[in-house]
């Protein structure tokens, strides 16, 4: 039995997207839709990671169940670089890198909900599936959302 | 015939009526200074531009002078009647300081010139951008207050024949939340019902709607109602205590940026006592599994904790909705312009569905405009959408527009959705856009953020268009200034909140050298040469009735069906609903009778979005989802407001309007009666809050968040504790600074407005700011300026009531038939 190493895997992931949320929300502080969306999506990985240390604790593991959040300076220093340079057209292109680098994170980490969801149902473990099956959605709407923000936000960066 | 203060009495006399009875006729008029009916020597037939009601009137013209109104008793939508701001509003016309020549900037100042320095400006401009950038530097926004035939020609130029995706209307601030909602639950934008449903409803529910003040003609159907044998119960959610509140059954008044939780235990308890049609649900909707397992969520317990709402004042509201047997909502800014906007407002759709309550009479869904002509920019793609409600993710869909204007398909940009208002900002504020065209719309003002749009529009590398009536705060940022007509001045038709199509003709010429906003257009495409791909003009037309009959065409099978409607028929019966078609020869009352929808995937005008991210749903999703082209029951989940009230910034700010004006007060503040009855901005406080800081009536407050600070004289009303609300109208015009405040002593509630919108509609959110306030000097006995009749009634002391005597007198003539 390997799912303790599926749940694992995944809360590393799901605190590593939940870090990629927030510090990319804190670039991209002038992009208003930019800067609250991933902070609102970032609440769901925020969540999961809670969840998935209460799972865990049946395997015997020991996770943390508060999802790490980016150094507070950190955070003040990007709002005020992305403030300084809100009035340039180069941050668009660090725009479309963000959303590429959040697409792949978040379709890496809704695949590892896969793996969950196959190996509960491979050991018969219907609350685990349950689990998985509720959580992987969300983490594919922060993907979802992500491609369409690229395809609305590229045309003006790459032609103009 | 008898004579009302119509400033004391906005809403007039009663003409109390019962259930699926008609609404009686009385007839509503105002002349100029002592001018009676024998004196005026043309009616010219329109209906009312400054809310998005569609009041049908004639236009009283004297030795070519505009010189009153008065309400047709045959219009289906007012039976005569007029409110305040029509009576009077159109004095604004013959303003002396209307704008009657072109204005270029010449060395940092706006200077007079003609017409062709001007055009050439802006399309030399045009040209030199196109050339060095591509279309992706151009971008349009415009208003809900010209007409279809300016909007879709707008739409033609700026999509079709520029080819940029960047056009949008402060609708986008106003109605662009209706639009979405519909769209997430019908698939399609299309108001399901009808003003008459008032005359049959048992419970009417409003939604953030102050109808009194926002749709005054409205309410006063509803007041008859009131009055009348077996009255409607009105269940009422605002914060504030508006003339609607005192009048409901139930008056819920949350926190602001709660309605969805608060929707949800609506919705929970509506599911739990079984109030719910089954067999409707099970024939006519997707989704409801989905709603029943997130709103298990929302106990009303649960709910009244979030929203700060009694447990068993929920419990009722829930009770008269769920068990009415002729359901009337109306939703307006209060969920449009507040937190999680669709996600509310789409709540209400899904208690329409479920109860199986759409296309009877008095089953009514009214998902709101503001303003007159809202519903046009949306049909016509001048606001983010493609003309028809075509569907910009369906080739299909492009493919038929690119017929209808004879251009190669990859002419008209449909990569992505048409770009909102609020991004197209950014985008000039980063330096992408490089030219933004502004027409009928002061967003100096109006947009959030105010600092910030000012140094936006300020930028030496944008080029600054502003076609309007009068010199505003917006005026006096452009590069080039055109001077437009107004309504009176020109032709054309428009639609009102309930589908109603008016003609509305010109009565007289416009002042100077001002030019209708079509003739700005149709001057502009063809100094640019634009062309459709055999080399003929992209534009066909050159009057108001060709661009009508064009119109007609674009929206031929499309659910805004126009092609019965022509000017003939509009001359002969003013007023019908779309669709009118072969079909429907007389419109359309009501949509969705039957439960049959126009969400079919091929049909539809967009296919959804996420309600927490917006991303769009992909067709694939959209087919999967829904095949059969059912309403689409859409659950969402609360997420807290994204700016909550701290320990430095203790209330939550809204804003909101007064019944006596209208936007940025470019013509209201210029109509004596509307002007002196709401003179000056206010600051609204509930007695609690006013107490416990020890401030009275009339204090002179400072009102500050993070972005800026605003001055205004305190008024203790009715609003919920914890709330402080400012009016939007009042900015910078008609005070000693000109264009913008004066060592940061601001008045424009937008100074305080935070940057962001709902991800759905892109609709900027004006109703959850954390706010704070100081007292700057005490009252010295004087109340403050706000009215006495409204919303903003006191409820301590006795400030004088707001009258408009003599000079506000309008005449009412009670009775007749149409």
């Amino acid at each position: 039995m390997k799912l303790d190493l599926a749940i694992e895997e995944l809360h590393r992931s799901e605190n590593e997207l939940y870090t990629v949320l927030l510090s990319m929300s804190d670039r991209h502080k002038v992009d208003h839709e930019v800067f609250y969306v991933t902070r609102d999506m970032a609440r769901w990985s925020e969540q999961h990671v809670a969840e998935l240390a209460e799972a865990g604790r049946e395997f015997g593991l020991e996770l943390d169940p508060e999802a790490k959040h980016p150094a507070g300076l950190l955070e003040s220093l990007q709002h005020k670089a992305s403030e300084l340079t809100g009035r340039r057209s180069a941050p668009g292109l660090l725009l479309l890198a963000d959303l590429r680098h959040l697409y792949r994170e978040a379709g890496g980490t809704a695949l590892d909900w896969e793996l969950l969801a196959q190996g509960a149902q491979g050991a018969k473990n219907k609350e685990l599936l349950d689990f998985a099956e509720r959580c992987q959605p969300q983490t594919l709407r922060v993907s979802t959302w992500a491609k369409a923000k690229l395809k609305e936000s590229s045309p003006q960066v790459l032609a103009s | 015939m008898g004579r009302v203060d119509r400033i004391a009495e906005p809403w007039g006399s009663r003409t109390p009526y019962g259930p699926g009875e008609n609404w009686p006729i009385r007839v509503d008029a105002y002349l100029d200074g002592g001018l009676t009916e024998d004196d005026v020597d043309r009616w010219v037939p329109s209906a009312t531009i400054l809310h998005s009601n569609g009041d049908g009137l004639d236009i009283a013209v004297k030795d070519g002078r505009i010189v009153g109104v008065r309400g047709r008793a045959e219009d289906r939508v007012n039976h005569g009647r007029l409110g305040p701001k029509d009576l009077f509003g159109w004095q604004a016309n013959n303003s002396p300081d209307r704008l009657t020549r072109p204005l270029v900037r010449r060395d940092g100042e706006l200077v007079e010139t003609d017409w062709d320095t001007a055009m050439d400006a802006v399309v030399g401009k045009v040209h030199e951008l196109l050339e060095e950038q591509g279309p992706s530097a151009i971008g349009f926004y415009t208003t809900g207050q010209l007409f279809i035939e300016d909007y879709y020609t707008l739409g033609l130029v700026a999509h079709g024949g520029i080819g940029t995706n960047h056009v949008d209307g402060n609708t986008r601030l106003c109605t662009a939340t209706a639009a979405a909602a519909l769209k997430e639950s019908f698939a399609c934008d299309g108001q399901p019902g009808s003003y008459t449903d008032v005359d049959s409803a048992d419970v009417i529910a409003l939604y953030g709607h102050n109808v009194a003040e926002t749709q005054t003609v409205l309410w006063t159907r509803m007041l008859d109602r009131l009055a009348g044998p077996n009255p409607p119960k009105l269940v009422c959610v605002d914060p504030r205590l508006t003339p609607v509140a005192k009048q409901a059954a139930v008056h819920l008044a949350p926190r602001p940026g709660t309605n969805v939780p608060l929707m949800n235990a609506l919705l929970h308890e509506i599911l739990r006592n079984g109030w719910y049609d089954q067999a409707y649900v099970d024939a006519h909707a997707v989704g409801f599994d989905e709603l029943q397992r997130q709103v298990e969520k929302y106990p009303p317990e649960v709910a009244a904790e979030i929203c700060d709402v009694p447990v068993e004042q929920i419990r009722e509201a829930a009770r008269l909705i769920g068990t009415a047997e002729r359901l009337l909502s109306t939703v307006l800014q209060g969920f449009y312009q507040s937190h999680q906007a669709t996600a509310a407002a789409v709540q209400v759709n899904n208690i329409h569905i479920v109860r199986g309550m759409l296309g009877r009479p008095g089953c009514g869904l009214l998902q709101m405009n503001g303003q007159p002509t809202a519903e046009n920019t949306r049909e016509c793609g001048a606001d983010g959408d493609l003309p028809g409600f075509r569907n910009w993710d369906n080739d299909a869909h492009v493919a038929d527009l690119a017929r209808v204007w004879n251009l190669e398909q990859i002419e008209i940009p449909h990569y992505a959705p048409p770009t909102h208002a609020m991004q197209i900002f950014r985008y000039a504020e980063q330096g992408s856009i490089r030219f933004l065209w502004i027409i009928g719309t002061n967003p100096a003002v109006s947009l959030p953020e105010l600092r910030r749009i000012r140094s936006i529009l300020g930028q030496e590398r944008l080029f600054v268009v502003v076609q309007d009536i009068f010199p505003t705060e917006t005026t006096e940022l452009a590069d080039v200034v055109l001077p437009a007509a107004t309504w009176g001045e020109k032709t054309g038709t428009f639609t009102n909140a309930d589908r109603t199509v008016h003609l509305s003709e010109k009565a007289v010429e416009p002042p100077g050298e001002a030019k209708a906003d079509l003739d700005i257009f149709l001057d502009f495409a063809r100094r640019l040469g634009l062309e459709d791909k055999d080399g003929e003009p992209l534009v066909k037309w050159s009057d108001p009735e060709g661009a009508f009959e064009g119109w007609k065409e674009c929206s031929r099978g499309r659910p805004c069906d126009y092609t019965g409607l022509s000017y003939a028929k509009l001359r002969d019966r003013n007023g019908i609903q779309w669709p009118c078609n072969d079909e429907h020869p007389d419109g359309t009352e009501r949509l969705y009778a039957d439960g049959k929808f126009w969400a079919a995937p091929d049909h539809c005008e967009e296919y959804g979005r996420d309600m927490v991210t917006g991303a769009p749903v992909t067709e694939t999703e959209y087919k999967a989802l829904n095949p059969d082209g059912k309403a689409i029951v859409k659950a969402a989940e609360y997420l807290p407001p994204h700016e909550l009230p701290s320990e430095q910034y203790p209330f939550q700010l809204i804003t909101g309007r007064t019944l006596y004006h209208f936007h940025t007060r470019t013509k209201t503040g210029r109509a004596p009666q509307l002007q002196a009855a709401a003179p000056e901005v206010w600051v609204e406080m509930s007695a609690g809050d006013a107490a416990d800081r020890g401030l009275g009536e009339g204090d002179l407050l400072e009102i500050s968040t993070p972005r800026g600070r605003v001055e205004a004289r305190l008024r203790i009303s009715g609003i919920r504790p914890g709330v402080v609300f400012l009016p939007f109208h009042y900015g910078y015009w008609d005070t000693a600074d000109g264009g913008q405040p004066a060592d940061g002593h601001g008045r424009a509630a937008n100074e305080l407005t935070l940057t962001a919108w709902d991800a759905v509609s892109k609709q900027p959110i004006f109703k959850t700011a954390a706010a704070a306030v100081r007292r700057l000097a005490e009252s010295g006995g004087s109340p403050s300026a706000a009215p006495t009749t409204t919303a903003s009634a006191p409820v301590t002391g006795s400030p004088p009531p707001t009258t408009g005597g003599r000079a506000a007198e309008a005449e009412e003539l009670v009775g007749g038939t149409a």
